[in-house]
């Protein structure tokens, strides 16, 4: 298992069952593994079981069913090591709001029994922008920042896995891209990142994701091969009507999957010989204009929905 | 003709000396879908809760559904329905009886209650759920119920703040099909959204940075005037500059 000293997967889920109560199957039978070095996500809807497997993987909720090994220790037997070799973003701001941020980023690495300036390399770059604030208190920060922070404090004992629960949920568009660009700096420092996300677009910023709904797997690969192995052509067409599109094409027998796109509506076709002008042609019929229909390349959104 | 649900002109609202929405000027009408996007910070919720007669303004003037943000906001309120991500439905109630509840306080009577909640159940297909507790049903379904309740009195504006959050991707477009279907009926439909694909869903769109409208217009002439190739180009370009952030 250990080589130069490193695990040879950073993570290793096999199996993963966590039930609440008697009914709730919050993660079924998941399982997947996590090269060091990599940004690896979970990509998924509220509600498909991501938290979950992050706190068994964080050691804070015991598994029902399976195992996982993080860094090559056990998740039950080795919780203690474990802890000290991994960093925790859970999804809600996990601060002391009533500490200042440099109290905040001390009272971490205390905790882990280090210090700020031993690691300070680590979170220079996030905490260049922290530091005119540095005596302002947590609760008292924009968003922003109280999620640089948090990514600081999750990073101050350099940890082998980083494990970031939704951090750019209910986030602008700006911010979610700044956020990014950090976890791409991180990852040149050797940092495992495993991170979980419900938007789909940003699948494409991880080396390989898994997609998850109801607690249930639905593909893991790098999102080149996901989007890769789609077994249609797919299509985006637009019109003058957008609602009237997406109807006519919903009542089309030659169409097998059509729905909204952005700008456009994407749709397969049942024959993947179809013939286009035909289609276009049924439109115009139908009353629309300024149809616009051509071949269109997959997206982790297509597989997402068609694997669903 | 096309006939204004929303009016503002030099909209503003101060919190002592910090001026969370700065003179915004704009129309929505009848029918229309309109997204009101911005930075997180940029001041579409205190915008929206002027509009939606929850904050009155520091100054500038704004009529919705015809009834002034200052005087009228008690009528407002009976005029618009509201659904966001946070708050939407009771969940210890049944399904029905949120419905029951949300049209009882919007003045329906027993009978209209009945038969919008057959409807309703109808055509979310919740016909198995009716007796369940809210807080069993899947986030979409919860979501697709609260934008119903939202629109049971039949309001003239219907205000969505992040109605799609954290919802899988097949649901959230079947949520859209329950925005386009309303807007044919004729209700203004007021959304945020932090996904720039729903973004092109709306007829026009404002993009809000550090509590000004930076822009307003169509997808298609927003594109154009930025040479963006899509939504979140545009948004980039205009929203990356902002000094606030919430």
């Amino acid at each position: 298992m250990e080589q130069n000293g490193r695990a040879e997967n950073a993570v290793v889920v096999r199996n993963l069952v966590k039930v609440y109560g008697k009914e709730k199957t919050a993660v079924d039978h998941v399982s997947f593994s996590v090269k060091p070095g990599e940004i690896f996500g979970l990509i998924g809807p509220d509600g498909a079981g991501k938290t979950s497997i992050f706190r068994v993987l964080t050691t804070l909720l015991l598994p029902d069913g399976g195992s996982a090994t993080v860094d090559g220790l056990d998740v039950v037997k080795d919780y203690k090591q474990i802890r000290n070799r991994v960093g925790y973003m859970p999804g809600k701001f996990s601060l002391y709001q009533d500490l200042s941020v440099e109290e905040n980023l001390n009272f971490f690495a205390t905790v882990f029994d280090t210090t700020v300036e031993a690691n300070y390399h680590l979170i220079k770059e996030i905490y260049d922008q922290l530091e005119p604030f540095k005596k302002r208190r947590a609760g008292k920060l924009s968003g922003g920042m109280k999620q640089k922070l948090a990514l600081c404090c999750a990073l101050i004992h350099k940890p082998v896995v980083l494990f970031l629960d939704e951090p750019t949920t209910g986030v602008d568009p700006v911010s979610r891209k700044e956020f990014w660009e950090m976890l791409k700096q991180l990852k040149t420092q050797n940092i495992t990142i495993v991170v979980s996300t419900p938007y789909m677009d940003e699948a494409n910023m991880c080396d390989e994701i898994a997609l998850i709904q109801s607690g249930r797997l639905l593909s893991v690969d790098t999102p080149g091969n996901i989007v890769k192995s789609y077994p249609e052509q797919l299509y985006a067409v637009k019109a003058d009507n957008m609602h009237k599109l997406l109807k006519l094409l919903r009542s089309y027998d030659k169409v097998m999957n059509s729905y909204a796109f952005g700008e456009f509506a994407h749709v397969s076709f049942k024959d993947p010989q179809v013939n286009i002008s035909e289609v276009t042609d049924y439109l115009k019929q139908e009353g629309l204009a300024d149809i616009e229909l051509r071949t269109t390349a997959v997206t982790i959104e297509d597989s997402f929905i068609k694997l669903l | 003709m096309s006939e204004a649900v929303i009016t503002t002109d030099k909209l503003t609202k101060r919190f002592g000396d910090f001026v969370a929405v700065s003179e915004i000027s704009f129309e929505v009408d009848k029918g229309e879908i309109f997204g009101f996007l911005g930075a997180n910070g940029a001041g579409k919720t205190t915008a929206m809760r002027m509009l939606c007669g929850l904050s009155i303004p520091s100054s500038g003037k704004a009529t919705i559904a015809g009834f002034d943000v200052y005087k009228q906001t008690e009528q407002i309120k009976k005029n618009i329905g509201y659904m966001s991500q946070k708050f939407s439905l009771y969940e210890d109630l049944t399904v029905l009886e949120n419905i029951r509840f949300f049209g009882g306080i919007y003045g329906l009577t027993d009978k209209q209650i009945k038969t919008k909640s057959d409807q309703l159940i109808n055509q979310l297909g919740l016909q198995q759920e009716v007796k369940k507790l809210v807080v069993s049903l899947p986030l979409g379904w919860k979501q697709k119920l609260s934008f119903s309740v939202a629109v049971l009195h039949e309001p003239k504006i219907v205000f969505l703040d992040e109605p799609t959050g954290g919802v899988d991707p097949v649901t959230r477009r079947q949520f859209w099909d329950l925005i386009y279907d309303a807007a044919d009926r004729g209700v203004t439909i007021f959304v945020t959204t932090h996904y720039m694909d729903e973004a092109e869903y709306c007829n026009r769109i404002s993009i809000m940075v550090d509590g000004v409208i930076k822009a307003l217009d169509t997808p298609r002439k927003l594109k154009d005037n930025f040479h963006a190739a899509n939504m979140d180009e545009v948004f980039y370009e205009l929203a990356r500059g902002a000094k606030r952030s919430e």
